[in-house]
């Protein structure tokens, strides 16, 4: 395993370089897509709740290898032309936003009515309560299950593989055809998604600790 | 656009594809809620020798996709002796990968059980195993009937991997219909229809139970507002 590390640390290390940008890219913009998401679910008119439940529903009940298929496959059916790392991040994007906007909601669910009622006496316009009150303390509430779903998206990004993405997942397959030690290969990848999962569980922790403070909920 | 004689003309691959998922899943999770128990009784017996390790097998399953396991077992398993078929190896890594999940959501159910009653049962000459049976199994199944329940439909989803390691299940036959008719639209939304029902189904099954168990005996101060019934 070792063996592996040493001899293919470039590629390897190159695979995890695209591991952590799709990942991290998807997690970005499926952050603002999911807060928008987030305030249609928890909007007063039915007429924009339904649909963002349905998005919800349909993306949080799929796997996401059929997921990135049906984009994958998709797209070009209907004339859009897609390279396979596009595909791997819009589909992330999209599966990403329906998680976050159920984290999202239910952060929102946790802030006191009284302080939204508070700021609209104040005369502070919707958006602006959303911006500058709601949402910095959901960021807080949230960071737990937020850490949680960008480990997953971490670790789904390994089904990106299957339409030819060259992430680790698929550069460990390459080597493992290489020089035919599957078994040592994938344990090395293993470690890899292991050791940059368990620096962002730690990481997440610490900030958890430090923003622990001025919350006013309870 | 949507062309559902198509489907029909198919309906054997997709049948037997839903009927793999179903058996591979089923035993899956089975493997999974079992180990899981096991895990969670052996650290709960004696923390001081099996805390550490079931912890690390605990972050191993979190930390690594399953998709590497599946690979780790199918590709890897044999150059040390292990040769296993596509769909045994989809069970024993659906449910080794499920085992650490299971075994922190036993974990946690048990903990939130106060210390305080366990100590009230030894000084009213309650015995450990009924105090275990009458008092602490019944509080703690209601509490991790929720958490269980998004687990299962997390593993269910997941089971889609097993298509990669050449198992014919729904996810496979669906890229095989795919290939043969070349529409992509009707195979693949149908599958995905086939995945949400079994989710759905587990997802009220969850909820189910929950009522059933919540019913069965008047709530504890401590889960007062119990955690909402999130799936996904």
């Amino acid at each position: 395993m070792l063996e592996i590390l040493f001899n293919h640390y470039p590629v390897l290390l190159e695979g995890l370089a695209t591991t952590l940008v799709v990942s991290l890219s998807a997690i970005a913009l499926g952050l603002v897509l999911g807060v928008l998401l987030a305030f249609g679910l928890t909007s007063r008119y039915g007429l924009l709740r339904w649909p963002c439940g349905l998005y919800r529903s349909f993306w949080r009940g799929t796997p996401i290898l059929l997921q990135l298929l049906l984009v994958y496959y998709l797209l070009p059916e209907v004339g859009i032309e897609i390279a396979p790392i596009t595909a791997a991040i819009l589909t992330l994007t999209l599966n990403t936003a329906a998680f976050q906007s159920e984290i999202f909601r239910s952060g929102i669910s946790h802030i006191p009515a009284g302080q939204i009622e508070a700021a609209r006496m104040a005369g502070i316009s919707a958006w602006q309560t959303r911006r500058r009150i709601i949402m910095p303390q959901v960021f807080r509430l949230t960071l737990p299950p937020l850490t949680n779903e960008i480990i997953t998206i971490l670790k789904n990004s390994s089904l990106i593989s299957v339409i030819a993405v060259t992430e680790l997942m698929r550069v460990s397959e390459q080597i493992a055809s290489r020089t035919f030690q599957p078994l040592e290969t994938y344990l090395a990848a293993a470690l890899l998604y292991l050791a940059v999962n368990l620096v962002l569980a730690r990481f997440s922790a610490h900030l958890e600790r430090r923003m622990s403070g001025g919350l006013a909920t309870e | 656009m949507f062309d559902i004689t198509l489907l029909w003309e198919v309906r054997g691959l997709i049948l037997q594809g839903f009927w793999n998922t179903l058996w591979i899943c089923f035993t899956g999770c089975l493997l999974a809620l079992s180990l899981g128990l096991v895990l969670a009784a052996l650290r709960l017996a004696n923390p001081r020798l099996f805390s550490y390790p079931v912890a690390c097998y605990v972050e191993l399953c979190r930390g690594t996709p399953l998709l590497i396991l599946l690979f780790l077992l199918y590709y890897g398993g044999p150059s040390i002796g292990l040769t296993l078929s596509a769909s045994v190896a989809g069970v024993v890594g659906l449910g080794f990968y499920g085992a650490g999940y299971f075994a922190e959501i036993y974990r946690g159910g048990f903990k939130s059980i106060p210390k305080g009653q366990l100590e009230a049962a030894r000084m009213l000459g309650i015995s450990r195993w009924h105090a275990l049976t009458r008092i602490q199994i019944p509080q703690m199944a209601r509490l991790i009937v929720p958490p269980g329940t998004n687990q299962l439909i997390i593993l269910v989803k997941e089971s889609a991997l097993i298509s990669i390691i050449s198992v014919d299940d729904l996810t496979k036959n669906a890229t095989t219909i795919v290939n043969q008719t070349f529409q992509v639209i009707e195979p693949y939304l149908a599958v995905a229809l086939l995945y949400w029902l079994m989710i759905e189904l587990i997802a009220r099954g969850g909820y189910a139970l929950e009522k059933r168990l919540a019913n069965r005996q008047p709530r504890p101060a401590a889960q007062q507002g119990a955690t909402p019934h999130v799936h996904g």
